[in-house]
């Protein structure tokens, strides 16, 4: 039957075209195929970050095209080292990017460990605990904001029945102390079940019989899982940890939402840094150049992760 | 079969004839851009008069005030064709004047006998003059506003309350006349129950992210006696940012933040403002005029139970307030600048600017704002013209929003976070503003 419409396609072919494509290398259909993506991507990617590489070297502002461009050589690398709202921006970065995600993975694979039991009606509890990552982060932003608010929010009312304090008093937001750790519950909270998720599989993928293996050599539940589970779901949370560091690292969506990097510069992680330095204050050639300084910062640290990554793989 | 085909061809001939005349209407259609509030609701109602006239529609473009400088100077720093004319905000003008967004209006106003002396001067200079002070005009004064406050009337007028804020304090609970008055009230009130309900001092600006703090914090710097830089010398702010009057009224601000807002109000702006005035949470609420009209018809707070002043006086009697409001501009990338300045010219009419008050829009017409019976015209009127006679402005230069981010930055960083001192949040101030003018070759 497939034969006989690959038959018929052929006939059905224009004898010029035909002729056309037979002279094509198997190679050349390939490159034929592929480019329009490899342009997309030129066009997308791979232009806008040589142009950014190119204004970061200048003192282009984008509210001012009338303005002439000036090369201003390594200036804006220089000030962007030595300006300390930067640096504390990447410590505030560091800090939201560490702890995120030690609680997610610490969550995440406790979760996953605990689902793999198998117990009853652990399908329905994994759907559960999927919910929060399937939800837009506009949506999560906008409600933590509302459950965080002292006066009417859920949040402030539990941890004052919990601890006594009075609601006004918990202000998640606007307390200097507690705004970070706002955002890295926020973070938590929607995001563990992405780890878990992963953690899930790297458990699912561990053969059965390495398990019985370890039961008939009597291994205790405690060395099963140091020795076995731990090592082989390893790579599975590393990679975990990969992705969500990537994504932490540009975290700004939920950071904007409900803390605009405040109160004060609490909160300020380096992405929205960045968008006020390029959007706000239109220093579009500086803002370039902190822009290319992340991307290096990223892809080194990313660099070194991934070879980390393959390591223990080969393990 | 020969008149049904005389029929059919007619209807179609008629079809085409009203398509061609609805596409030629649409042609002239105007799009006119601004945020999205109340008062671009009465333009809104306004222009229909504008469209009976003469035939041209209007469409709207208004966003939201959080996004609105983000989405239009984005709109004209791309040369976009999307706004015909636009209602910019006040700090924009020398941005746009020396990016070209904007026409210049001298010649047409000269053509149609305009003239800028029948506007309120400080509306003039604020919101259509670039450089200031010089006769160059890029707007039409369209919306008069300013930072007043709003108070419940009718808490300040409980005998119980007066007489326990007479015993505390010595003087009769009233609209206070002096920022240290507005502070003894706002502490009174602080926390106090009220019909069953706490009650907080005073909502007042503590946005960071677009121009909040820095709106509220000079309301107050002004009156303390806080200069942008040397009267003398263009561009030395050393000493006048950073005075040490300039450093009791960013202290008097944190103060405020501190002792007499409700609970979480880091982050406050125009709408926060309102919800915390109108649902009973604050007795004295800073904000923006343009916010009184909603207000006073607001059901819960409004009508006998609000009243409004003006800032008060700092400690050497200076009283200035914060301008706000917009002028209305041709942008120089439309198509249909003739006829988006046959708008600026119906716009400008005296009955024109009078309906556009009685709807909400606060007019910058002398003959409006003069009219003897315009103070008793709303209960909010003569605080409005109070507030008018009063008005400074923030930076207006091109380099703008850097410079209002280095404050938003520098205030929120002391005001909010207590993070060091007054001096030091200005004497940082005062360097990143020399940066930025360093770097714009003015320095």
């Amino acid at each position: 039957m497939l034969n006989r419409t690959a038959d018929n396609a052929a006939r059905a072919t224009p004898e010029p075209l035909a002729r056309k494509i037979r002279g094509i290398s198997d190679k050349g259909l390939a490159w034929l195929f592929i480019s329009p993506t490899i342009l997309l991507l030129l066009a997308i990617n791979i232009f806008p970050l040589f142009w950014a590489i190119y204004l970061s070297f200048t003192n282009y502002r984008a509210n001012r095209p009338n303005e002439v461009v000036k090369n201003l050589g390594l200036s804006n690398y220089r000030r962007i080292l030595g300006d300390q709202d930067i640096w504390i921006a990447m410590q505030t970065t560091a800090h939201f990017v560490f702890w995120t995600i030690l609680l997610q993975t610490v969550i995440g694979f406790t979760l996953a460990w605990l689902i793999d039991r198998k117990f009853r009606g652990h399908a329905f509890w994994t759907t559960i605990i999927l919910v929060p990552m399937m939800l837009s982060p506009a949506v999560v932003g906008n409600f933590w904001r509302f459950l965080y608010e002292p006066q009417i929010g859920l949040f402030a009312y539990a941890i004052s029945f919990l601890t006594g304090i009075a609601p006004t008093n918990v202000q998640m937001l606007s307390n200097v102390e507690l705004a970070p750790w706002a955002i890295i519950i926020v973070d938590t909270w929607m995001w563990t079940p992405y780890v878990m998720l992963i953690c899930l599989a790297g458990l699912r993928s561990i053969p059965e019989y390495i398990y019985e293996a370890a039961e008939v050599d009597r291994a205790s539940n405690w060395r099963q899982f140091w020795s076995i589970t731990l090592p082989m779901a390893l790579p599975f949370i590393m990679l975990a940890v990969l992705f969500r560091g990537i994504e932490n690292f540009k975290m700004f969506d939920m950071v904007n939402l409900l803390t605009g990097g405040g109160p004060g510069s609490t909160t300020e992680v380096a992405s929205i840094t960045l968008k006020r330095q390029a959007f706000e204050s239109w220093r579009t050639g500086y803002s370039s150049a902190f822009a290319i300084v992340l991307f290096v910062a990223v892809f080194g640290l990313a660099n070194i992760y991934v070879k980390a990554l393959n390591k223990v793989k080969q393990r | 079969m020969k008149s049904t085909l005389k029929l059919a061809l007619g209807l179609a001939s008629a079809a085409l004839a009203s398509t061609a005349v609805s596409n030629a209407a649409h042609a002239e259609d105007l799009t006119l851009c601004w945020a999205a509030w109340d008062p671009a609701n009465a333009l809104v109602e306004l222009s229909k008069d504008f469209t009976k006239e003469t035939g041209i529609g209007m469409k709207f473009e208004f966003v939201p005030w959080t996004n609105y400088a983000d989405r239009f100077l984005n709109e004209l720093n791309s040369h976009g064709k999307l706004c015909d004319l636009i209602i910019g905000d006040s700090q924009w003008i020398g941005g746009a004047a020396e990016n070209g967004h904007y026409v210049k209006l001298n010649d047409f106003f000269d053509k149609e006998k305009i003239s800028m002396d029948d506007f309120v001067p400080a509306t003039v200079v604020g919101y259509s003059e670039w450089p200031k002070n010089t006769p160059n005009y890029w707007a039409l004064p369209a919306m008069g506003d300013v930072v007043g406050w709003t108070y419940r009337k009718d808490w300040f007028s409980r005998p119980e309350l007066q007489k326990e804020f007479k015993e505390k304090y010595g003087w009769d609970l009233a609209p206070p006349t002096t920022f240290d008055q507005l502070r003894q009230i706002a502490e009174f009130f602080q926390k106090r129950q009220i019909d069953g309900k706490t009650v907080y001092g005073a909502s007042i600006y503590t946005e960071r992210g677009s121009e909040g703090i820095t709106m509220g914090a000079m309301d107050v710097l002004y009156s303390y006696g806080f200069q942008y830089e040397n009267p003398k010398k263009p561009y030395e702010m050393d000493g006048f940012v950073n005075s040490e009057k300039s450093v009791k009224g960013l202290e008097f601000y944190k103060a405020l933040y501190d002792c007499c807002t409700p609970p979480g109000a880091s982050n406050s702006y125009m709408g926060e403002g309102v919800d915390a005035f109108k649902s009973g949470q604050v007795a004295m609420h800073m904000n923006f005029a343009f916010t009184w009209p909603g207000l006073q018809k607001d059901e819960n707070v409004g009508g006998d139970k609000i009243g409004y002043f003006a800032n008060p006086k700092g400690p050497d009697g200076d009283q200035f307030a914060q301008l706000g409001g917009q002028g209305i501009s041709v942008v120089s990338y439309s198509d249909k600048q003739e006829s988006a300045l046959k708008y600026i010219k119906w716009f400008a009419n005296k009955d024109v600017q009078a309906k556009w008050w009685s709807l909400g829009g606060y007019s910058c017409l002398n003959s409006v704002v003069k009219d003897p019976k315009f103070p008793s015209s709303q209960p909010y009127a003569q605080a409005f013209l109070d507030s008018m006679a009063i008005v400074k402005d923030f930076w207006a230069e091109p380099s703008y929003a850097p410079l209002l981010q280095a404050s938003q930055k520098r205030f929120h960083d002391y005001v909010v976070a207590g993070q060091g001192s007054a001096k030091d949040a200005l004497d940082g101030l005062v360097k990143d503003w020399t940066q930025i003018f360093q770097d714009d070759g003015k320095m």
